[in-house]
């Protein structure tokens, strides 16, 4: 074996940026051809030893050394290693590590959190002067629960209802919550039984709570029955299973499929189909959104259910952040519109030879999609 | 009382997970961790709660003599099953997962049959959906209709066979026809949902703490 020393092949290091500190990034250019692998090693300062760090992928050809120790300097030497030959490249300064006050990486996503939540701001005190000023349109989901709980009492048969099987912290989870109290008034007030099961305890928690609420506002605390609202399984097809299995036994004439779903949906919704119940779906999975407009008579797609909770209560501070959320929306449907028209002019340009705008259009992405890398 | 703890509970949270998203320096980075690792924890207790439901509603059923209440009988014995051979396998190789371990063995010959057959049912409620989804009743479900053929032979060798350029024309449908809403409808929730979570760490929706 060879051991050369050859400039073409180099490394380089610096402080990973954006981080906690604790990781100093070495990049390494011009890899000989046919290495079959490339060795780190590095040096404390004050030490005289090199010792190993890991190996450089081939492919990105960077390390990320996260076992650095921020505020201590390093030296790095690499050992490129071909079939019959080994080279060595070698950081002529110490590097050390540190760690940032802020992500650059996401500046666009504060910058939308910052514009999102001033229009939010600015409409919920606007809603506060004026409440009937907002206008929200008709969501035909939120007004069939009516008619799906009524038509259930007349059959004198019960309501089930799926909060989904993500756990309390996704928002389609909570947003079912917020729809479970206006079904849970209008069963207290019918005198209808209501079966909730659940996939996560603490939604079962949550739900026990907003139905005894619903009924006592209803005024009629003595008639919620916590055993109806139980924990099955939090084992995907076990709990698709078992709510198919209540479906046939129960029969309810009303089905309430709230929440986010995975493949389950369609097996829920079908089985709901085939023994007659009316069934209102309401997802924020969008793969799940077919499978619910196909088999149920109503669906809350997306956005609409988490819009729910202003629709029902017509609270103003609700209705103003619906407002934000809809200019933010527009906002960003026009940008979008900019953006494909200057991409396109810009792509054109570039064919004729001014390469300038594609420039600038590439800039823009890339200052938007840091926060995706 | 009951309502301002929980909130300030919520705020609290919010606000250091958003600010540790943000800025990576100590304390923040590690905030975010320790407030996960306290959800973890509180969310293995929770699944206390869930095992007592369970049992109680499936004694109850058995009690009363419940229609269906022999199903409750088979849950008592898959219940104790994973319970004794769980805890039997964890004390021998700290992992019940192991393979060779009693647990592992009812988990993969009991239940990952028993959810491959429910999963394999979704074919079957499929077809059923779709035959009723495709039904030309009016000229929006006639194009889905055409849509849908077209996708559907173009996405086999059957489709290339009789036309080479129809799976062309079913990506194309895919990809833009398709893709157009379905970002639309994806833009919408996730703007729809950072509204929710700012709602809730504001304290404005509250229904959660009913």
């Amino acid at each position: 074996m060879f051991f050369l020393l050859i400039f073409s092949f180099s490394i380089s290091a610096k402080d990973t940026p954006n981080d906690a500190g604790g990781s100093i990034t070495v990049s390494t250019y011009n890899i000989p051809h046919y290495t079959e692998r490339i060795e780190l090693y590095r040096k404390v300062k004050g030490d005289t030893l090199y010792k190993e760090a890991g190996l450089i992928s081939l492919y990105k050809g960077e390390f990320d050394d996260t076992l650095a120790v921020a505020g201590e300097s390093y030296l790095y030497r690499a050992r490129a290693i071909t079939k019959d030959t080994v080279y060595i490249a070698m950081t002529e300064e110490f590097v050390s590590s540190s760690p940032q006050w802020f992500n650059k990486s996401r500046t666009a996503v504060l910058l939308f959190i910052v514009i999102f939540g001033s229009f939010v701001f600015v409409f919920i005190q606007l809603a506060k002067k004026n409440p009937e000023g907002l206008f929200i349109r008709r969501l035909p989901a939120i007004d069939a629960i009516d008619e799906a709980v009524g038509r259930s009492t007349e059959m004198g048969k019960p309501v089930l209802f799926i909060p989904g099987i993500e756990y309390i912290t996704d928002a389609g989870t909570l947003a079912s919550i917020t729809i479970l109290q206006r079904v849970g008034k209008k069963v207290a007030e019918y005198g209808t039984r209501i079966i909730h099961a659940n996939f996560d305890p603490v939604v079962m928690t949550a739900a026990q709570e907003t139905l005894k609420t619903a009924y006592a506002e209803a005024g009629r605390p003595d008639a919620f029955n916590k055993d109806d609202v139980f924990y099955l399984t939090s084992e995907q097809f076990g709990f698709a299973a078992g709510v198919d299995g209540i479906m046939e036994r129960e029969r309810p004439g009303a089905i309430f499929l709230q929440g986010y779903f995975y493949a389950e949906s369609l097996i829920l919704a079908e089985t709901g189909y085939s023994i007659g119940a009316i069934q209102i779906a309401g997802t924020n999975a969008t793969t799940q959104l077919p499978f619910f407009v196909a088999a149920c008579d109503y669906v809350l797609m997306g956005e609409e259910m988490f819009a729910a909770s202003a629709y029902i209560s017509r609270e103003p501070r609700l209705l103003g952040s619906i407002k934000g959320s809809d200019l933010t929306k527009s906002i960003l449907l026009g940008l979008i519109g900019i953006g494909v028209t200057f991409g396109t002019v810009a792509s054109l340009l570039k064919q004729a030879g001014n390469p300038a705008y594609m420039e600038i259009f590439n800039k823009v992405l890339d200052f938007l999609a840091m926060g995706a890398r | 009382m009951k309502k301002q703890v929980p909130l300030l509970i919520t705020f609290l949270t919010g606000f250091i997970v958003i600010v540790s998203f943000f800025v990576p320096h100590r304390p923040f980075g590690i905030l975010e961790t320790q407030v996960l690792t306290w959800y973890a924890i509180i969310f293995g207790f929770t699944m206390l709660i869930g095992v007592d439901s369970l049992i109680r509603l499936h004694v109850r059923k058995t009690q009363r003599r419940k229609k269906g209440w022999w199903y409750s009988i088979v849950f008592f014995a898959g219940f104790l099953y994973c319970f004794v051979t769980g805890v039997i396998s964890l004390i021998r190789t700290s992992n019940p997962f192991s393979p060779g371990t009693v647990f592992f063995y009812g988990y993969r010959t009991i239940l990952i049959p028993l959810q491959s057959t429910m999963f394999a049912l979704l074919a079957f409620f499929i077809a059923s959906a779709s035959y009723r989804a495709f039904r030309a009743r009016n000229i929006d479900a006639t194009f889905l209709l055409i849509a849908a053929v077209i996708v559907m032979i173009g996405r086999v060798p059957a489709g290339y066979k009789l036309w080479p350029r129809l799976p062309e024309v079913a990506n194309w449908i895919l990809n833009v026809l398709q893709m157009g809403p379905m970002r639309g409808v994806m833009i919408g929730i996730a703007l729809g949902a950072v509204a929710m979570s700012l709602r809730l760490i504001l304290g404005i929706e509250r229904t959660y703490l009913t």
